[in-house]
């Protein structure tokens, strides 16, 4: 153990070293690791490319003999698929011919009739070829492969193709060898077109099969400038026969004299072709391929927290491609050629040497401390994998070697092949994954400025690391930054498939960049089977004007380097015979004169009248420049395979035919004529090439234009919500806001902080917001009033109420004037007390003693609003039955008892907390004064709900209590202000509507106007010197049989819910219950409306309801939550609910099917709040969490204090200015939501 | 460390189970559409399907290497259909892939013993590309003599479930069915069904128990995997 122990002390020892060493100098290593990438490469390049071209050999004609089928000896460069005889030996005629001089008289038909009708009197002369001498008399018949039958499925080519006997095919057979269907045929060029395949050809068409050269070198068209026409006549052997074939040979060249004409005629090449994939061999392969790009692709997903992390994945998968080449190239080095099929081994090579390394190195760095230096973090994460990383390759090469001693020559070169990838894999991970890791990590690093510590040079090594598995990422960092997420699966799903199907389509463009890519591809398609025929101009056109003349047969000849030179230098090689001086005595079946050689000669003038006849290398192996398909092909229409055999294909014979135009006129047809002409004069030919050119253009580009829009059209019709804006936040996450995760790394503490208002001494109670104004409320009763732009507080109304003092158990009251007047004291009894009044008001400054001494707190100020009250109180003294409330009417405090000082108010606070219970079951006991359950806050006016059933009306700016109204008995447990009404829902489960009237002031009578005091109302707006009066229009004493436990009130509409399981609507103006909504199946705890008159509740059965409030009937109903529903809100697409089980889910509006569910930690999410569209606001232990709705992600966690005690937000409120309002303990906390995240909407 | 994971996934385990009880009570009332998404019938069609079209897919792939090499022969008139098998073959193969891919969670649970090793899907699809390199190399590599073929594709798949599973549970479910499959095709080739143009183990080939043994191990593993995935979603959904 020990011993193990010092290995991998060792080991993480030397790759910390490496870590560091990697880190420090990336660039040089990167350098050396390519260089060593393409060194090992370099012998890759002597390697035969991969795929199924045909391979040639080439032997002398002379000493040729059928080779043996067993090797023999040492042959050189003999190539071991060159034994047996061949399947086949192709012998080839070559003819050219042209009609000379030409004749004006000719029309362009002319061109190729009477030259291929000559075909006819050869394939007479080649097929009555007979040869005898002592060893016998051969025939064609005797020699050549005999066919049996056509492929079945092949039967259009029936009529064209020999169906039996001798293969020999030549354009002939497109009259069935028979000159009378030639010369009876009004349009030879019809005929041949009629055997083309119509749409994209890329192997040998008929027509190539026939003619034997390619359909640009054969010269029949209508257009052919050269009025050169040149096919070939290929005649198939079974058997070599030289001396039958030299006579063959001799005769034509008799017959049709080929002057000058020096093509070498002494080799024979084989062509040996390659076993052709089919589609059946190909399923398998492909699949595996798939199967190999769903690991890459799942592999190469894990990768996260980098900075990019398509740069790391494509840094992956180059390692462990050139590892594999690496293996490839050493292999061969050392002289190991491989003989495998590289294409089906190499997905089993990149399985085997795997992905897994890298993502573990990338997972064990990015989770090393973010604030080290990134050298030191390198080192780090390396170091903590060294052990496994080390243990895993040893496992791998132990398989690898196990497999190597099966002895099966196939598994033993794979497991060479696996074992040197595997070497060569770890070596690539080591020097240039580690690097790219570290630049990638720095770019990361230097992205995050704000976080930047200093370096700690002097870290010490850090100690190896625990043993890890490879899957098991390390532990989370406990940080006050952070915070946990629950296990993947619940990240990873919180999008369903679709969505993100659709996500990633409308990200991608895909659809569109596929019919784009089709489009591109169809046109080329178009461009390349020119069914318009441009290319044929452009071929004849590029021909004419070529600088190097006309050297090929019709178009320009692959060796345009050699062609020039053969013709300047050497004349023999090359000779036009147009002059040919003295023409050799001729058979008597010659059936054409040789012309006049002055005639046909020195005409300069018009050099297209004499068709020259031209001979050049690139007759002398025109096979070449077929489709290597041809043959196999050919061979195929007879159910023939050329697979893993080989052809010999013997030098062809040349034969030059010329025609003179008499016989060209005599071969016409009577129909030739009166085609008419073709409609293209020399000059305006080049015009007609650019006019199409400029045609093919303007359509290109107005199809391109119509495609453009018409995608547009698509892409607005397809995706009519804007997903592509998703693309923005998707970016920001991906670069600042990385979101905390498994691995602990949490991303860089933002610029968010809190803004922490203190002030209260309890916790708070009610929150409430008109979006300047803030006004809070605390379980002591003071309310604040504070600016919700700067946090300032404004006012301080503090509870006028009754105490009783714990200590003395004596009723205290705490009287303004007594306060005022007695200042010290209740100074130094309370210091802590929050006396800090506001000095708006202090036009009165001089009726009252100056109260700077009064107060400790920086904003001192006056508090009229005491004295308002006070005033008020003694004018007006409560009647006893506003301190009664039903449920506690047995300790009604005596009323006089309000008059009493509180001596210490400090003491005081604490036996009174009381929890607020919606439930009301163990509300305040009687002795107890009334608290405010109840806030709101419009306009500057704070309506309070005391838990007595009083509702008060202050004024917010200056404390001041504008009107009170005790109609009600029973306390007050929610609160909706809209416009000039108020709606109060008492616990026993009446309504009132109160409405608030503001009228003008007379004189100073508002400190003296009772309540109830009726005027009307001027406006919303009011002034400190309006008279506020609040008056009860209407009381349903009966809204609900249970206690009302929410209240909500928007667009003219009162919501309310109760404990008895049912939701009411009612009318605001009139107070009319519209609409009682049944459907939960527990009590009623929250309920969303909003403008757009959407209304959604949630109850304790954990469902959340969406009704329609103008009809009263149930949209959809949806379970999400095991518990009570806490909290909804509603954005214009989805619906947000969170629950007691701490699950906040997210549900599409209109469709209520669930989006995703963000599970939080224990104790968290009852409060929501939305912020934009796409930004969700949740509050959580301590802190405030923002999530972006569209993917659900995290945005940012904003902690409200330091220590995170557990301290629950449970109200949130949103501002305007998109700032947030959380109360946290005795705190609230004004939290300013970053520009960044404000861009989002 | 792998401490924390083990109780985080198992705290996560225990919540879905209530979950799943809790939803069971609730099923009754619960809307259409989400009775549907949880109903956990419906999640193991959906299993169930997606475990058979794979079946499907990889028994065509497969036997098309086999017929190519004219290891298997099927009546004539079969091969030049395009599936180049008789029908029955996918279809088998599909059924028992899903019944696999569904026991093996199944018997996960049943034993209480939640399956964590490599619950990834890159190393499912690693373990897929195993299982067609095995029978690549079943059908392709050519071997000295059967023994040899045989033991190595056995040693083959036991080092696939050793690097892809490791489970006691799956190792004797694979054991067990290998041997079931084997006998059913024993049967098959008696009853002149189809037939092996080489036979060495009785009427079949010796390394076909071997191919069974890593087809279930692999099957398993996607079985478990999409389990893996569908039970939270299903929570979550």
């Amino acid at each position: 153990m020990t011993l193990r122990e010092q290995l991998r002390e060792k080991i993480s020892a030397a790759f910390y070293r490496h870590g560091l060493l990697c880190a420090s100098y990336p660039v040089p290593i990167i350098l050396f690791t390519s260089a060593s990438i393409l060194t090992c490469c370099y012998p890759l390049l002597r390697l035969p490319l991969p795929g199924t071209g045909p391979v040639e050999f080439t032997t002398g004609l002379r000493d040729y003999s059928v080779p043996f089928h067993e090797p023999q000896g040492d042959f050189g460069e003999r190539p071991d698929w060159y034994r047996g005889p061949p399947v086949a030996y192709i012998q080839q005629v070559l003819v050219k011919a042209a009609v000379s001089p030409w004749d004006n008289s000719l029309v362009p038909v002319d061109v190729f009739r009477s030259p291929l009708g000559r075909v006819f009197n050869l394939l007479e002369e080649i097929r009555n070829h007979v040869h005898s001498d002592s060893s016998g008399i051969r025939s064609l018949e005797s020699l050549c492969l005999q066919v049996t039958d056509l492929f079945p499925g092949l039967r259009r080519m029936q009529s064209v193709l020999p169906e039996h006997g001798c293969l020999l095919v030549s354009p002939g057979n497109y009259w069935q060898n028979q000159r009378e269907l030639f010369d009876s045929d009004p349009d030879p060029f019809k005929t041949i077109q009629k055997h083309e395949p119509k749409g994209l050809h890329t192997s040998a068409t008929l027509r190539d099969l026939l003619f034997g050269v390619p359909v640009k070198y054969s010269g029949v068209s209508h257009y052919n400038r050269k009025r050169v026409v040149t096919y070939t006549i290929t005649v198939v052997l079974s058997s070599y026969d030289a001396r039958f074939l030299g006579s063959l040979r001799a005769r034509l060249k008799q017959l049709h004299p080929s002057a000058n004409c020096t093509l070498r005629d002494d080799h024979m090449v084989h062509v040996h072709f390659k076993e052709e994939i089919g589609i059946a061999e190909l399923i398998p392969l492909v699949t595996t391929y798939i199967i190999l790009f769903a690991y890459i692709y799942f592999s190469t997903r894990k990768i996260d927290m980098v900075k990019s992390k398509w740069g790391l994945a494509l840094a992956a998968v180059v390692t462990v491609l050139s590892s594999l080449l690496m293996s490839v190239g050493l292999c061969t080095l050392f002289g190991l050629t491989p003989t495998l099929n590289g294409g089906e081994i190499f997905p089993y090579l990149v399985v085997v040497i795997g992905l897994e390394n890298v993502l573990v190195l990338t997972k064990s760095v990015v989770s090393t401390p973010v604030d080290l230096e990134v050298k030191l973090r390198i080192a780090q994460g390396l170091s903590n994998e060294s052990w496994s990383i080390m243990k895993n390759m040893a496992t791998e090469l132990c398989i690898i070697l196990i497999g190597y001693f099966t002895l099966v020559p196939a598994i033993q070169e794979f497991c060479l092949f696996a074992v040197v990838g595997l070497v060569s894999d770890f070596f690539l991970q080591m020097f240039f994954f580690t690097t790219v890791l570290s630049i990638d990590i720095r770019r990361m690093e230097l992205a995050d400025l704000n976080r930047r510590l200093p370096a700690e040079a002097g870290m010490p090594p850090p100690k190896p690391g625990p043993l890890r598995t490879r899957e098991v990422p390390p532990p989370p960092r406990p940080s006050p930054h952070t915070i946990t997420l629950q296990t993947p699966a619940f990240r990873n799903l919180r999008l369903p498939k679709r969505l993100r199907v659709v996500y990633f389509l409308a990200r991608t463009r895909l659809a569109q960049r596929i019919i784009m890519a089709g489009t591109v591809i169809w046109i080329g398609i178009l461009v390349y089977t020119d069914p318009a025929g441009i290319r044929t101009y452009l071929a004849a056109q590029v021909s004419e004007q070529s600088p190097l003349g006309d050297p090929g047969g019709g178009g320009l000849p692959p060796h345009l380097g050699v062609a020039p030179v053969f013709r300047g230098g050497d004349p023999t090689s090359t000779l036009s015979i147009h002059r040919a001086p003295d023409p050799t005595p001729l058979p008597e079946n010659q059936s054409q004169g040789h012309h006049d050689p002055p005639r046909a000669g020195p005409i300069p003038q018009s050099p297209p009248a004499v068709p020259q006849i031209t001979w050049g290398e690139e007759d002398e192996e025109g096979w070449r420049r077929l489709s290597f398909r041809h043959w196999p092909s050919l061979f195929s229409y007879y159910n023939i395979t050329l697979a893993k055999r080989y052809i010999s294909i013997l030098p062809v014979i040349p034969i030059t035919v010329h025609l003179t135009p008499q016989e060209a006129i005599d071969a016409r047809h009577p129909q030739d004529t009166r085609h008419p002409q073709p409609p293209i004069p020399k000059i305006s030919a080049d015009l007609q090439t650019d006019l199409t050119l400029y045609k093919v253009a303007a359509l290109g580009l107005a199809a391109g234009v119509l495609l453009v829009l018409l995608l547009f059209c698509l892409y607005r019709v397809l995706c009519p919500r804007n997903y592509g804006q998703n693309g923005v936040p998707h970016g920001r996450r991906r670069r600042g806001d990385l979101p905390c995760d498994d691995y602990g790394y949490s991303p860089p503490v933002s610029e968010i902080s809190p803004l922490l208002l203190r002030g209260h001494s309890m916790d708070i109670e009610c929150l409430a917001s008109d979006g300047m104004l803030l006004a809070s409320c605390c379980l002591a009763g003071q309310i604040r009033v504070w600016d919700a732009q700067t946090g300032d507080c404004l006012t301080v109304i503090p509870n006028h109420g009754l105490r009783r003092s714990s200590s003395s158990g004596c009723w205290d009251h705490r009287d303004g004037w007594d306060s005022m007047t007695g200042a010290q004291e209740s100074e130094c009894l309370s210091p802590e007390r929050d006396i800090s009044f506001n000095g708006d008001g202090l036009t009165e400054d001089e009726l009252y003693p100056p109260p700077s001494h009064l107060s400790t707190a920086p904003r001192a100020g006056f508090d009229f609003g005491g004295l308002v009250e006070r005033a008020y109180m003694e004018h007006e003294p409560p009647s006893p039955s506003a301190y009664a409330s039903p449920s506690s009417a047995s300790s009604s405090p005596p009323s006089g008892a309000q008059l009493q000082r509180s001596p210490s108010l400090g003491e005081a606070a604490t036996p009174l907390i009381q929890e607020r219970s919606p439930m009301g079951g163990t509300q305040a006991a009687g002795d107890w004064e009334s608290s405010v359950w109840a806030m709101e806050l419009r306009g500057n006016l704070i309506a309070a709900g005391r838990s007595s059933g009083k509702l008060e009306l202050w004024d917010a700016v200056e404390g001041s209590l504008r009107c009170s109204n005790e109609d009600g008995v029973s306390g007050i447990t929610a609160l909706a202000f809209l416009n000039n009404r108020i709606v109060a829902a008492r616990l026993n489960g009446s309504l009132d509507f109160f409405t608030v009237e503001i009228n003008k002031p007379l004189g100073l009578l508002q400190y003296r106007g009772p309540p109830g005091r009726s005027s009307m109302p001027q406006s919303p707006c009011y002034s400190s010197e309006d008279v506020i009066s609040c008056q009860l229009t209407r009381s349903v004493q009966c809204a609900h049989q249970k206690p009302i436990t929410v209240l909500r009130a928007a667009a003219g509409r009162v919501v309310t819910g109760s404990q008895d399981h049912t939701v009411r609507v009612y009318r605001l103006e009139d107070s009319c219950c519209l609409f009682t909504l049944q459907g939960h199946s527990g009590g009623i705890t929250a309920i969303y409306i909003d403008q757009t008159m959407v209304l959604a509740s949630g109850g304790q059965d954990g469902a959340i309801c969406l009704w329609d409030v103008l009809t009263g009937s149930r949209v959809s109903h949806v379970y999400g939550h095991c518990g009570d529903v806490t909290s909804l809100v509603c954005t214009t697409s989805c619906v947000i609910s969170s629950g007691l089980d701490d699950l906040i889910c997210i549900w599409d509006r209109s469709t209520g099917i669930k989006l995703y569910s963000i599970q939080q930690e224990v104790g968290c999410g009852a409060s929501l709040g939305v912020i934009s569209e796409s930004l969700l606001v949740t509050g959580g232990q301590g802190c405030v969490s923002f999530w972006d709705l569209n993917f659900g992600d995290l945005l940012q966690t904003v902690y409200l204090g330091q220590s995170s005690d557990g301290q629950g937000v449970r109200q949130l409120l949103v501002l305007d200015n998109a700032a947030i309002v959380c109360d946290f303990g005795s705190e609230l906390s004004l939290v300013y939501v970053p520009s960044v995240l404000e861009k989002l909407d | 460390m792998s401490l924390t994971l083990t109780a985080m996934s198992g705290r996560a385990v225990t919540g879905d189970q209530q979950q799943w009880s809790r939803s069971g009570e609730m099923q009754h009332s619960r809307g259409p559409y989400i009775s549907v998404i949880t109903n956990r019938t419906t999640n193991l069609l959906i299993r169930g399907a997606m475990l058979f079209s794979v079946g499907v897919f990889l028994a065509l792939v497969l036997n098309l290497l086999q017929v190519q090499r004219n290891i298997t022969l099927f009546p004539p008139d079969v091969i030049t259909s395009i599936f180049s098998s008789a029908w029955w073959v996918p279809l088998c193969c599909g059924t028992a892939a899903a019944m696999i891919g569904l026991l093996y969670p199944c018997i996960d649970s049943r034993l209480g013993e939640p399956h964590k090793f490599k619950r990834e899907w890159s190393s499912v699809m690693r373990c897929v590309a195993v299982f067609v390199g095995i029978n690549h190399a079943s059908a392709k590599v050519d071997f000295a003599n059967n023994v040899q073929l045989s033991l190595t594709l056995a040693a083959l798949s036991i080092g696939l479930w050793w690097t892809f599973d490791r489970s006691r549970s799956g190792f004797g479910l694979g054991i067990c069915i290998a041997f079931l499959g084997t006998l059913v095709t024993q049967l098959l080739v008696y009853n002149g069904v189809f037939q092996y143009t080489s036979p060495d183990f009785l009427y079949i080939r010796s390394w076909l128990p071997c191919i069974f043994f890593a087809g279930v191990i692999t099957m398993g593993n996607i079985g478990r995997q999409l389990a893996l995935r569908c039970k939270p979603s299903a929570f979550s959904q």
